[in-house]
């Protein structure tokens, strides 16, 4: 199958007060359609900037990149993305909230009821469809997530962009959102970007892990790949041996090869 | 009410036979004690003020009764001053009419000025708050003007307009136009890059973002500029009138004061004060309404 997210050569600095920092360093990856894809680094290694580039939210330095053979510099509703911190507009409701996107993106391709349906669709895939009328204030983070996924996906994005996504929450509740996203995920082949800094999340979720090296200068240290059969089962894979070395092999690279040192900041 | 509705389910899987039971409990007390708690507090709020203003009454009263005393009395305000006290809406004839008349005719220049400068403050506010180069060319110029008093305005006003009615209507525009801006533009340029972030990614048109996510966003910063502004209108039009003339309330007081009319004077402070005390309210009320329904996650 040919490349369907390509990054190539990608480099990117930032320039404040006459001071650049180089922060990614010639960038190569290139993402099929369907799969999943987690990029793992310390904090501050550079990965969210990654995402920001992709999502075209930040313009690259050097390089490009190219979804279905076009290039990416604007960020667009084919390459939706889930913020870490939800960002849900606090003065909509969570119906609101889904239905700006859903009314914006398919504005003269579906009619008022079809876009109606889809709003609510998308709720019920997160399991949201009763919380509909509430404000984001009044629902927990977990549910603010769900509804930040559902205005994701309600983009019928190309390309679905998680921004740690599950960073804020509590165990619990994080392992109830990455079931729901594997259960998405499954049922309708999204490709998918995750930004995680999260080992057992990364190899849980991922078809491949793409670890960072530390920055300044970023760049792809390993690209490891998951060869564990979907469906996964959480329980089942604690146990699994496959699942360990792949666990083993992340974590040797964070912290062994690519011991975050505090003193560089 | 959405708390019980969200535990029920809870409820339910754990003792089934209860949760009829745990809303008339829980409800009813509740009701009771918020009764008794809204008569306390109007007790608290309105008993110390009306104490304070009888006292002092008293005060003025004794200090004013003496035969040298160059103020009226509050009984003799009472005893002169009656039929404005008493018959607010009156109308003898064009220049004598009641002073609620006078306020509303006021109101009405302030209602046009604080209009305008409502809505052009909002804009050229979410234009500086947007853009980097329009606050650093508009915002020494601003900060310098909005420090003019609103009287020193009104020549420069007579001259353009050569009438009295648009001048005093542009002495409050002016006045009140510099808080709008100055808050608008803070609100803007405070609004969450994620907010942006949203908006970029579903490629809002700039109309779009401006009504969806930068005014519901500014909203609370919006209000603030709005009730300093309709406050410093609301001076700035007694001032105006004083020197304008016409029928409103300012130029009330000049005549009242030409016609040694001391007691109408003071009647006619009571009014502006209360005016201006409603006009505050009232803007800080709807920025209380707006503020909840866009109150921060």
């Amino acid at each position: 199958m040919s490349a369907y997210l390509k990054i190539d050569h990608i480099d990117k600095s930032f320039e404040r007060g006459g001071v650049a920092t180089h922060v990614l360093a010639d960038i190569t990856l290139t993402i099929d359609k369907g799969e999943f894809v987690s990029i793992i680094g310390h904090s501050g290694c550079g990965k969210s900037t990654l995402l920001n580039l992709v999502a075209g939210l930040t313009p690259v330095t050097a390089g490009a990149i190219l979804l279905e053979g076009r290039e990416v510099n604007e960020p667009g509703p084919e390459r939706a993305v889930v913020f870490q911190n939800h960002s849900l507009l606090p003065w909509l409701s969570v119906y609101e909230n889904v239905n700006l996107a859903v009314s914006k993106v398919f504005a003269g391709r579906k009619s008022r009821a079809e876009r109606h349906d889809w709003v609510m669709h998308n709720l019920d895939l997160v399991q949201m469809a009763h919380a509909g009328d509430k404000r984001p204030a009044e629902i927990s983070g977990g549910m603010k997530q769900r509804v930040g996924i559902a205005r994701a996906l309600a983009m019928e994005p190309k390309i679905l962009l998680l921004d740690e996504p599950f960073g804020a929450l509590d165990a619990l509740t994080r392992a109830h959102l990455q079931d729901a996203v594997m259960d998405i995920h499954a049922r309708l082949g999204n490709t998918m970007i995750m930004i995680t800094h999260d080992v057992d999340e990364a190899v849980l979720l991922s078809d491949r892990i793409v670890m960072m090296t530390n920055g300044p200068a970023a760049h792809i240290g390993e690209v490891l790949e998951v060869p564990i059969p979907r469906p996964r089962d959480r329980i089942a894979l604690a146990s699994d041996r496959s699942y360990l070395r792949c666990r083993q092999a992340v974590l040797k690279f964070l912290y062994e090869r690519h011991r975050f040192v505090e003193a560089a900041e | 009410m959405t708390a019980t509705a969200r535990k029920a389910p809870i409820e339910a899987v754990g003792r089934p036979a209860e949760p009829g039971k745990v809303v008339p409990l829980g409800r009813a007390p509740a009701s009771r004690f918020d009764a008794g708690r809204t008569a306390a507090s109007l007790a608290r709020n309105v008993i110390p003020p009306v104490i304070v203003l009888l006292v002092l009454l008293a005060v003025w009263q004794v200090s004013c009764s003496g035969p040298g005393a160059s103020l009226p009395p509050p009984s003799q305000i009472w005893t002169d001053s009656y039929d404005l006290i008493a018959y607010p809406f009156f109308e003898y004839g064009s220049q004598d009419i009641g002073l609620a008349w006078r306020v509303l005719i006021s109101l009405e220049r302030v209602g046009i000025g604080f209009g305008l400068a409502a809505v052009v403050g909002v804009a050229i506010g979410a234009l500086i708050g947007q853009s980097v180069w329009a606050m650093r060319g508009l915002d020494p110029i601003f900060q310098i003007l909005r420090t003019v008093p609103p009287l020193a305005w009104l020549p420069l006003s007579l001259a353009a307009f050569q009438d009295s009615n648009p001048s005093a209507i542009f002495v409050i525009f002016i006045t009140s136009i510099w808080p709008v801006i100055i808050n608008t533009a803070v609100g803007v340029r405070n609004i969450p890059e994620d907010y942006r972030n949203v908006a970029r990614v579903l490629r809002l048109n700039q109309l779009e973002f401006f009504l969806r996510i930068m005014l519901p966003a500014a909203a609370p910063y919006i209000f603030t500029g709005l009730r300093i502004g309709i406050g410093l209108s609301w001076l700035a039009i007694v001032a105006a009138e004083m020197l304008t003339g016409g029928v409103g309330i300012g130029f009330f007081i000049w005549d009242a004061w030409n016609s040694s009319r001391l007691p109408d004077i003071i009647v006619a402070l009571v009014y502006i004060g209360v005016t201006g005390f409603v006009l505050d309210k009232l803007v800080a009320l709807l920025g209380r309404v707006v503020a909840r329904t866009s109150a921060a996650a």
